[in-house]
């Protein structure tokens, strides 16, 4: 068995004295698991960072075998982003979060998603952003995907600005003004492009909003909680310069 | 199938040796070999060597390094700069540290670093202890010496969120260019982090 693919490393754990067990989520084979040879000497210990983007060979004599990989650098973000608070809890959060998806299950969405919040964590706001709307899918991927498209009460397609924490389902401003307290809210970042920065009252939301439903149907009936790096990424972008 | 060429006492010792880091199976043959061949000068004072280690040496209660006494032989040493906290992930980078000669400070060592993969989080290491000795009167500074890896400076930067309330400085080692290192060899990591943190020369 072998394929060729792009893997971004989500996580590293050393095997034996020489070689490395890589976690990768790759684009056309899900998030998959391999040994590589020597992957803890010096020459490949850096490209097997979190964070990096690689072109990875698996070879395997037999389709359930763990397998080897051989890798190559495409893109060795990780040195740039572990100097900086906000994007180091990201990389640890999103690691979280993919672990969710079951092990060689192909999302090459969340892949393309994932690929993009890297390129955006230099904009800690625009990254944030980036990551509630990766919640919301990784939620759709899961199975639990919300109604955000039209409101629940009335059909119509504007003025979205609160979710039903009990459906999932968009509610417009008029049919969710009696029920406002009882509401999660929807910020306006979610509704399209997200082209500049959004407020940190916004992106508060955003996370309250994914946070409950991630809580709720993906954590909490495996007995887990949020991941604690995700509060520390929020806490980060929060005193980011950017997010002020 | 294969018959035994030693007795079980001496199969026993070659598989003990060769669980330590460096030796396989074939190694431990010839350690072990080495070992009964050099019985009285190596074997036997290697092992009431290793029944005094195992008797006497503890982890010390305010640093986690490993000695013969606790507090241990860093901790007790007046000569040392009380002001400054050296954090290491592990008693190897302490070692690292003095042999290097790199600083006259305290250490904390805090037990290795998390991991989300290895299932290590913040309760399976020394970081409460860091921070009381953080809120110290004595300490001014705290060195976070973790390495330069993804594990290593996520602890960092959580250890640096869990100080926030003590009223010490927070530094941490450079990233960038090893002695000896060239350009052209290394990663686009390492670069990109050399040139972000560059000084004024």
């Amino acid at each position: 068995m072998e394929w060729t693919d792009d893997g971004i490393v989500l996580g590293t754990r050393r095997h034996g004295e020489s070689s490395a067990i890589v976690e990768v989520m790759t684009r056309d084979h899900g998030r998959h698991l391999g040994l590589v040879r020597g992957g803890s000497a010096s020459r490949l210990r850096p490209l097997l960072q979190p964070g990096n983007v690689l072109r990875v060979v698996w070879r395997a004599r037999l389709d359930e075998h763990l397998g080897n990989f051989t890798v190559d650098a495409i893109n060795l973000r990780a040195g740039g982003l572990m100097i900086q608070a906000h994007a180091i809890y990201a990389l640890t959060h999103l690691g979280t979060l993919l672990r969710l998806l079951p092990e060689r299950d192909p999302h090459e969405s969340v892949f393309s998603a994932l690929d993009d919040i890297l390129d955006h964590l230099d904009a800690p706001a625009i990254a944030a952003a980036l990551i509630v709307r990766f919640e919301l899918d990784l939620l759709s991927e899961l199975g639990f995907g919300l109604d955000l498209a039209s409101c629940a009460a009335t059909g119509t397609l504007d003025d979205l600005i609160y979710v039903s924490p009990k459906s999932g389902r968009a509610v417009s401003r008029e049919a969710g003004e009696a029920w406002r307290d009882k509401l999660l809210q929807l910020p306006a970042f979610l509704g399209g492009e997200i082209a500049t920065p959004p407020s940190p009252a916004e992106l508060e939301h955003g996370f309250a909003l994914t946070g409950y439903f991630l809580a709720r149907h993906a954590l909490e009936p495996r007995g887990e909680n949020l991941a604690d790096a995700r509060a520390h990424f929020i806490a980060a972008v929060m005193r980011a310069p950017a997010a002020a | 199938m294969p018959t035994a060429v030693a007795g079980p006492e001496i199969e026993r010792l070659i598989q003990l040796l060769a669980r330590l880091p460096g030796l396989g199976p074939r190694s431990a043959r010839r350690a072990a070999l080495h070992l009964i061949k050099k019985r009285e000068q190596l074997m036997s004072p290697l092992a009431s060597a290793m029944q005094v280690a195992i008797d006497k040496i503890v982890v010390c209660k305010t640093c986690g390094n490993i000695d013969t006494q606790n507090p241990c032989t860093v901790c007790i040493d007046t000569r040392r700069d009380q002001s400054v906290l050296v954090v290491v992930a592990d008693v190897s980078d302490l070692w690292a540290l003095e042999r290097a000669h790199a600083i006259n400070a305290r250490y904390h060592v805090l037990g290795g670093t998390l991991s989300p993969l290895d299932g290590v989080g913040p309760q399976d290491l020394s970081i409460d202890a860091l921070v009381a000795r953080a809120h110290g009167e004595e300490v001014k500074e705290i060195i976070l010496a973790l390495n330069a890896t993804v594990d290593g400076q996520t602890t960092a930067h959580y250890i640096t969120d869990m100080l926030g309330g003590a009223n010490v400085k927070v530094t941490r080692l450079a990233h960038g260019v090893p002695v000896g290192g060239e350009l052209d060899y290394l990663d686009e990591g390492t670069l990109s982090a050399a040139i972000k943190q560059r000084t004024l020369f």
